[in-house]
């Protein structure tokens, strides 16, 4: 076995973690930016952006090369001085609202703002009515 | 042979499970027809559902040792398993499929079943022959599944030389035990369904009802906690990014049945204690199970994206949904027909221990329909052609709307007592908690910049700490009952878990480095020392692995060995990541490859977290499922204490009543 | 107690069956559509990405009708779909290529090994052009109008039967 390792590192060496393409991540890929502040920003804001190529996964949390790209424009448009909003304004634009795990409001999103209010209201009447109104009584 | 034996047992249980809907369903008509009417029939139901549990656990015996040996012409084998493979996993390959997983899935009701027809005598036995047959019927479409779409026996014509192996993500010592633990949850809860669907048929909706079902649900919940637990940890340490919660559409669903079951168990409290909310809690018993199922459905089908699905075949989806529509929309028809007959029971002032589980019922609820609502949204406007996605932007603040008034009536709770009370009566311990909730409040907002979810969470933390273990003040311990004890135990987990889950979001230290062996780096307190990189080889993978040596506030080092694995069956790359546990936190290192443009000496790209509490979460939810258990001992001991009192009591007076009529005769 | 609001749940539950029936029969889809079909291209400006042809910019991709396609060397349904694109190259296409986290020399090994139908090949080694156009995986290919517009976009490798389609999108941009 112990002679083996070498020909497996040469192997595992030769077929890289990605497995997909030649070239190393983008600068900003597996880098932080130097302002703790500006990356928390970014670590924030990557956590709930969509990984194109994945399961249901963020670009935080991936080791497909795209998600490495995305992270590295998400922190190079930062570090450019750009808002986290905007840059999530940015992908939307070129994805729609897929590439955000934060639904905007809008004409196909309304109900999920609409319906916690609704169920907000229903949870108050039921409470009210089981114990306000009906309280000590005997049906 | 072993292969055909199993399959014969799984029909023979399936014709079993048909005579036990047959059997029950004739003797519950027969048996409402008056007094003393019954049937022999009644009598072949209990052990026809014992007889169908031990078929059903040979079959999956059998089954797992198809996978024991590799027999490879046995096609679940070949896709699934490799002879190269440790013993362990070869076991576990036999549930980590689609086809092994569902006669595990029938495997747990079956058994569920038998223990019920074995040992459940409290109710009425016409209730008893209506639940028996209830959960005959499930098991029968389940069967039918299994056997007409997901037969796990099948054999290859032509055996291959060797199999394609396990899906290497699932080749982890917590990976072999979470999906059995979770489904034991799972399908336990379909013995309360089965105890609602038997209790509406008969109508007959009682506290006695609710005692019988109570340790069942409990057994069920606290496996689907233990198995939700141990699910989240198996996410953070294998996905190797540190992330324990993701609002992934498979861990909502199996979030939900856990959320009905909690609201369910306390529902199940009130109807036991004071004859109250009894159309509510059948509601809860259907959609508990109900949502079991529709889990099952959304992982299995393929609906929904999904970083954990597997298996995935919109041909079994089908027959999954139409079981879902023969049984939860049976059960819920039934509920409308005939819930508007059973009457509500005892109504009651909001300052009392039912006013407060009234709350957290509609609380959980709440939060069960926002969970709901936003893991099918996306399927929603899917069938509009339009794609969204809902992830914890949204989750989590909209689900603290409904959890934090939650939590603060959870404090109180336990401090009223029954039918009425004042909060004037427990003024100081409100006082004392709500004190504690402003002061760490107050406390963390000064000490750091911290977002108002976390900083929320760790307040309430702190107050229902205490507030968990006011109900043992003024008390002599040794005579608090077990149930009480595990009441403070889960309520204490709660709040455990609660401060692990803020603390972790609040002050988590995340620290990306490339470095040469020698180097070192500074996450939170942690300096962390990359000694050197070695290849290893395992049974079935070869990796890189670093030696890190990490020092807490320049402490003694631990060492650290964080993995990059490559899997050859099949070929798959994964991180296995390396821990440093501490009370207070967890080192967590990642490896990924090597870093990009070294000169020289080539740097190796690392990921450390510093998780301050982060190991509360899972310490939390284990104290949950540990009260879980304190609470079932407690109610089956005092319940086999009260039975035997009360066969004594019979056999004293049946002794008297002897010797009365001895003397009689004299 | 009212008796509607006992059927509510049911009502409920039929909704969500109607749902996954209606899911379940749809054919899944996992392709993520550009949401830039119809808008300008972006601005930018590739170094080449081979040595015998020139990089590619934005203001390049002006003037006629022509594809812009979206490969890389190390993707295996590129390989499939070179034929096509040498069919459609053949028909007097104009197509530019951008060639997705690649080197040189493999971009040069791939396209002797199965054609070179391109007029440009810029080079976009951090996926920035890609992300600007809203393309989500390789390979991909856009029907860039005269004014410099994104007028289509086909998700996947080109087949023979696409290759119709293809032309017809940029004959109706042509006019």
């Amino acid at each position: 076995m112990k002679a083996l390792l070498p020909c497996m590192m040469l192997l595992i060496l030769a077929s890289p973690l990605a497995a997909q393409d030649g070239l190393p991540p983008a600068p900003y890929a597996n880098r932080q930016l130097d302002d703790p502040a500006l990356e928390a920003e970014a670590q924030e804001l990557m956590e709930t952006l969509r990984c194109l190529k994945c399961q249901s996964q963020s670009i935080a949390d991936s080791d497909a090369p795209m998600a490495g790209d995305m992270r590295s424009q998400v922190r190079m448009r930062l570090a450019a001085g750009e808002r986290p909003e905007a840059i999530r304004g940015w992908l939307t634009a070129r994805y729609g609202d897929y590439v955000s795990y934060k639904p905007q409001i809008g004409s196909a999103t309304w109900p999920l703002f609409a319906i916690p209010p609704a169920l907000l209201a229903l949870a108050g009447l039921v409470l009210w009515r089981r114990l306000g109104h009906g309280a000590g009584r005997r049906p | 042979m072993i292969a055909e034996l199993g399959l014969a047992a799984l029909w023979l249980a399936a014709a079993l499970a048909g005579l036990q809907l047959v059997c029950g369903a004739l003797a519950t008509r027969v048996m409402g027809h008056g007094d003393g009417a019954t049937t022999e029939l009644a009598l072949v139901t209990r052990p026809v559902a014992i007889l169908q549990g031990g078929l059903v656990a040979f079959s999956f015996a059998m089954l797992v040792w198809v996978f024991v040996i590799t027999d490879l012409s046995v096609k679940l084998v070949v896709a699934n398993s490799h002879a190269m493979k440790p013993l362990v996993f070869k076991i576990a390959g036999a549930w980590g499929n689609h086809e092994g997983s569902m006669l595990l899935w029938v495997t747990v009701m079956a058994l569920a079943g038998a223990l019920i027809a074995a040992i459940e005598r409290r109710l009425p036995e016409r209730t008893m022959q209506a639940t028996l047959a209830a959960q005959g019927f499930v098991a029968l479409g389940f069967y039918a599944f299994l056997l007409l779409s997901s037969n796990p026996f099948e054999r290859l014509p032509l055996p291959p030389a060797e199999g394609m192996g396990l899906n290497p993500l699932l080749q982890d010592i917590g990976m072999a035990f979470h999906p059995p633990t979770l489904y034991v949850g799972y399908v336990g809860l379909s013995v309360a369904f089965s105890f609602a669907v038997g209790a509406l048929l008969t109508r007959q909706v009682t506290p006695d009802f609710a005692r019988a079902m109570r340790p069942w649900l409990l057994g069920a919940w606290v496996f689907l906690t233990l198995g939700i637990t141990a699910g989240s940890y198996w996410a953070y340490y294998e996905l190797g990014w540190g992330g324990w919660w993701f609002w992934d559409p498979v861990e909502n669903a199996a979030l939900m049945p856990w959320l009905a079951a909690t609201a369910l168990l306390h529902s199940a409290g009130v109807l036991a204690a004071r004859d109250a909310l009894r159309a509510w809690t059948i509601m809860l018993g259907v959609v508990a199970f109900s949502m079991s199922m529709v889990g099952t459905f959304l992982v299995r089908s393929g609906i929904l994206t999904s970083v954990h699905a597997f298996a995935v075949d919109p041909r079994r989806g089908s027959f999954i949904l139409a079981l879902l529509a023969i049984y939860i929309g049976g059960a819920l028809l039934l509920f409308a027909l005939r819930a508007g007959t059973v009457s509500e029971g005892q109504r009651f002032a909001i300052a009392s221990r039912e006013g407060a589980l009234v709350v957290n019922n509609v609380m959980l609820s709440a939060v069960l329909a926002i969970v709901l609502l936003g893991t099918l949204y996306p399927l929603l406007t899917e069938a509009f052609d339009v794609r969204v996605s809902v992830g914890p932007p949204y989750f989590n603040p909209v689900g603290a709307v409904f959890v934090v008034p939650m939590l603060l009536v959870m404090a109180v709770g336990p401090l009223l007592r029954w039918r009425r009370d004042s909060l004037g009566r427990i003024s100081r311990e409100l006082a004392l908690v709500g004190a504690l909730i402003l002061a760490a409040l107050v406390l963390v907002s000064i000490l750091g910049e911290v977002e108002l979810l976390p900083l929320l969470g760790l307040a309430l933390a702190t107050g229902l700490a205490v507030a968990s273990l006011l109900p043992l003040r003024g008390r002599a311990l040794r005579r608090v009952p077990l149930a009480t004890w595990g009441m403070v135990a889960a309520h204490l987990g709660i709040a455990v878990a609660l401060f692990g889950m803020a603390s972790d979001s609040a002050f988590t230290r995340e620290r990306l480095v490339a470095l040469a062996p020698g180097q070192d780096a500074q996450v939170g307190p942690w300096r962390v020392t990359l000694e050197r990189i070695d290849p290893v080889a395992g049974p079935n993978w070869t990796a890189l692995q670093a030696t890190l040596r990490a020092s807490y506030n320049d402490g003694p080092p631990t060492a650290l060995a964080p993995q990059a694995r490559s899997f050859w069956a099949p070929a798959q790359q994964t991180s296995e990541t390396a821990l440093a546990t501490r009370w207070n936190g967890q080192l967590y290192a990642a490896m990924g490859g090597e870093a990009p443009g070294a000169t020289g000496s080539p740097r190796w790209q690392l990921r450390l977290w510093w998780k301050p509490f982060v190991i509360w979460i899972w310490l939390g939810g284990l104290m949950v499922a540990m009260g879980g258990v304190m609470a079932l001992v407690g109610r089956v001991l005092a319940d086999v204490k009260r039975r035997s009192v009360t066969r004594r009591a019979a056999s004293r007076r049946a002794d008297r009543a002897e010797v009365l009529a001895a003397g009689a005769n004299e | 107690m009212n008796r509607w609001r006992l059927w509510l749940p049911l009502a409920v539950f039929a909704g969500f069956l109607a749902l996954a029936g209606a899911m379940l029969m749809r054919p899944r889809d996992d392709v993520v559509a550009s949401a830039m079909v119809g808008q300008p291209l972006p601005d930018f400006t590739l170094r080449p990405a081979v040595t015998d042809r020139p990089g590619l910019a934005s203001r390049d991709l002006v003037g006629r009708p022509r594809l812009l396609n979206i490969f890389a060397s190390w993707c295996v349904p590129c390989i499939a779909e070179a034929p096509q694109l040498a069919r459609l190259a053949a028909r007097g296409v104009v197509i530019d290529g951008i060639a997705i986290r690649d080197r040189p020399e493999d971009v040069a090994r791939f396209l002797a090994r199965y054609g070179n139908p391109y007029r440009a090949i810029g080079a976009d080694d951090v996926s920035a052009v890609q992300l600007a156009i809203g393309s989500s995986g390789v390979p991909e290919t856009f029907v860039i109008d005269p004014a410099g517009r994104i007028a289509y976009q086909h998700i996947g490798e080109i087949r023979a039967e696409d290759v119709d389609k293809l032309l017809k999108k940029l004959e109706e941009d042509g006019t």
